[in-house]
């Protein structure tokens, strides 16, 4: 162990399409174990087209995405699945399913993947949940919550499985500073007590200096990455126009 | 039965539980349950301390932190002293975490009460959906008030949209099921008829059976699943979008803006798609007639043309109009008053479909019955 440091995503040449429309293209990164990784990038800039095929959704037009060295996109149907129960995702607005209780949706995963007795599904549930600060919300429906509380639901329901790597769709969108700063601390949480692998697309400035340790930046002019690294690193030493401008608010 | 992965030594010198965990923890292994831990309680009631040994522990997640998250709970309330230095790093941090998580204060659900409870709670439900429904009514009238005064404000290519929707793209349907229906009669009413030798008598009661009420009742149940079902989960989908507090809030009624129109698209387009499913009957029973009862074709045709009296038509095309406006209200009303999530999108759908099917039957026997005083 020590200082070998584990790929856990490797992205390689892949070109993200919808039919003709090229959205981005030659994407070209490493996500390490243990990292907090981000995908930064303007509004249309395609960071959530490059989310859906990193977690399965969406199918590259073209190249590769490496997990722990094994190519995602040319596996078979029920490989992939296996895969996919690897990884953990809190969705925009949480996507917590309407006709179950908090309890329910987190419990489902478990129900579906584990050898667990209903008694002990029940116990880490309640425990995932007491985690993000919702004990004894098991039994109310997501329509029952606050847009805040149904964001945190589905982050008990994303690490339910204690996945090895979790993917935040912007994790402060539609929170306000004190929730989004929570979230955040619970991301580097995340990392540091479980080792899980983080990756976040945002655009959300305090969360990207606040918990990434590596990020890329998308550009949607040219279609491709114009700079990574630690966001502070690139707030300091980028000479890219662009970068500085997004990192500084639009400072030029 | 004790398990292999946890074991328990108990001292008796110090009162210590010492608990040791062998092996893989994983949430897709089977782990032991918490009643082996607790039982231990009550088998040595005079413990005093609790000490955890994980060095016989390959491996871990989080079923192994509920396990112990539990546990200690368990021993804060018998008021059992817990040594957790023991533990490594990770599991150390992650339980105290989840033991000093200050949860917020949760609400208490309102509980489902005694069974006249329920009985009075559901009478009263059934009265408020009457004013409900009276209210929409209401809004309905006002708003078509509006609309003759030239007030109302609704975009006309939309409306045309509907019209399409609501209209032309039905004509398929309609075709097929009243053909097969105008066949059904054809065949159901040769049965009979050969008996007595008046097989040409099929044209009358086809006719006479399409055009006076069932052109109009198979048209009306077709539109109410396909139409109806679809305006109630449009207006459901846009009230869990906000879409129409968002009109509300530019101060656009939204039953002038979203209501009216489909109402005045079904009530146009029913009328026209009730004569071309008569027509569409009345060929079935053609091609039936003619081609396996051996009758003449122009005979038929005449036949047909003496049977149906110009009130049998009023009185379908009545019926059609009727049907319009219970469809599209209750598709509406069904969707205004949807609950912003998907189960209530889809209750509002099926109620929606219920509703206007329900009342397209009581219609029809009203509407009977009127004609029969009438003598219509």
């Amino acid at each position: 162990m020590g200082m070998l440091v584990k790929p856990v995503i490797e992205v390689r040449n892949l070109d993200l399409s919808y039919d003709d429309y090229i959205v981005m293209r030659n994407l070209n990164f490493t996500v390490n174990k243990g990292e907090t990784f981000i995908i930064m990038g303007g509004s249309g800039s395609g960071k959530s087209t490059l989310l859906k095929v990193l977690i399965g959704l969406k199918e590259p037009a073209k190249g590769q995405v490496l997990y722990g060295g094994e190519d995602f996109w040319a596996a078979d149907y029920a490989r992939q699945q296996e895969m996919m129960r690897g990884f953990g995702v809190l969705y925009q607005s949480g996507a917590l399913w309407s006709s179950l209780t908090v309890g329910e949706n987190v419990a489902l995963p478990l129900q579906l993947y584990s050898n667990l007795s209903a008694s002990q599904i029940r116990d880490i549930v309640e425990l995932k949940l007491t985690l993000v600060g919702l004990g004894g919300y098991a039994d109310f429906y997501p329509a029952e919550l606050s847009g805040g509380m149904r964001k945190h639901a589905g982050l008990a329901r994303a690490i339910a499985l204690d996945p090895e790597i979790i993917f935040f769709d912007e994790p402060s969108a539609g929170l306000d500073p004190i929730s989004a700063r929570m979230l955040d601390d619970f991301i580097i949480q995340l990392r540091e007590d479980l080792g899980a692998t983080i990756v976040v697309v945002t655009h959300e400035l305090a969360s990207i200096f606040a918990v990434g340790s590596n990020a890329i930046f998308l550009d949607d002019q040219s279609k491709t990455i114009i700079a990574s690294g630690n966001p502070k690193d690139l707030l300091a030493d980028s000479k890219d126009p662009k970068v500085i401008q997004f990192l500084t608010r639009g400072r030029i | 039965m004790p398990s292999e992965k946890v074991s328990f030594d108990y001292s008796s010198t110090d009162n210590t539980l010492s608990i040791k965990f062998n092996g893989d923890w994983r949430i897709s292994t089977k782990i032991p349950q918490l009643s082996e831990a607790t039982s231990q309680f009550l088998a040595h009631p005079d413990i005093k301390n609790v000490s955890f040994d994980t060095t016989g522990l390959s491996s871990w997640d989080s079923s192994l932190i509920a396990f112990l998250y539990k546990l200690i709970k368990e021993c804060r309330n018998r008021s059992i002293a817990v040594q957790h230095n023991s533990l490594p790093e990770g599991i150390k941090k992650i339980t105290t975490l989840a033991l000093k998580t200050n949860n917020k204060e949760v609400p208490l659900k309102a509980a489902t009460g005694a069974f006249l409870d329920r009985v009075g709670e559901g009478f009263i439900s059934i009265k408020e959906s009457v004013f409900i429904f009276l209210d929409f009514l209401g809004d309905i009238v006002h708003a078509f008030g509006r609309l003759i005064m030239g007030k109302a404000y609704f975009r006309k290519d939309e409306f045309m949209l509907l019209l399409q929707r609501c209209g032309a793209n039905a004509l398929g349907l309609v075709s097929l099921i009243s053909l097969l229906v105008g066949v059904i009669l054809a065949f159901v009413g040769a049965m009979q008829l050969k008996l007595f030798g008046a097989q040409i008598y099929i044209a009358d009661i086809v006719g006479i059976a399409m055009v006076r009420v069932m052109g109009a009742v198979m048209t009306g149940i077709l539109m109410s699943g396909r139409t109806g079902a679809s305006f109630a989960a449009e207006l459901g989908i846009m009230q869990t979008n906000e879409e129409i507090d968002a009109f509300k809030t530019l101060g656009i009624n939204p039953v002038e803006f979203l209501v009216i129109p489909r109402i005045l698209a079904l009530v146009i387009m029913m009328p026209l798609l009730t004569l071309y499913a008569d027509l569409m009957g009345i060929f079935g029973g053609f091609i039936i007639s003619v081609s396996m009862l051996n009758l003449n074709p122009v005979e038929y045709f005449n036949h047909t043309q003496v049977a149906i009296k110009m009130n049998n038509l009023w009185v379908g095309l009545t019926h059609s109009i009727v049907f319009g406006v219970i469809i599209a209200i209750s598709g509406c009303l069904r969707g205004i008053k949807c609950e912003r999530s998907a189960s209530g999108v889809g209750e509002a759908t099926t109620s929606a479909v219920v509703t206007s099917i329900t009342a397209i039957v009581i219609a029809t026997a009203v509407i009977t019955f009127i004609c029969q005083v009438l003598g219509v």
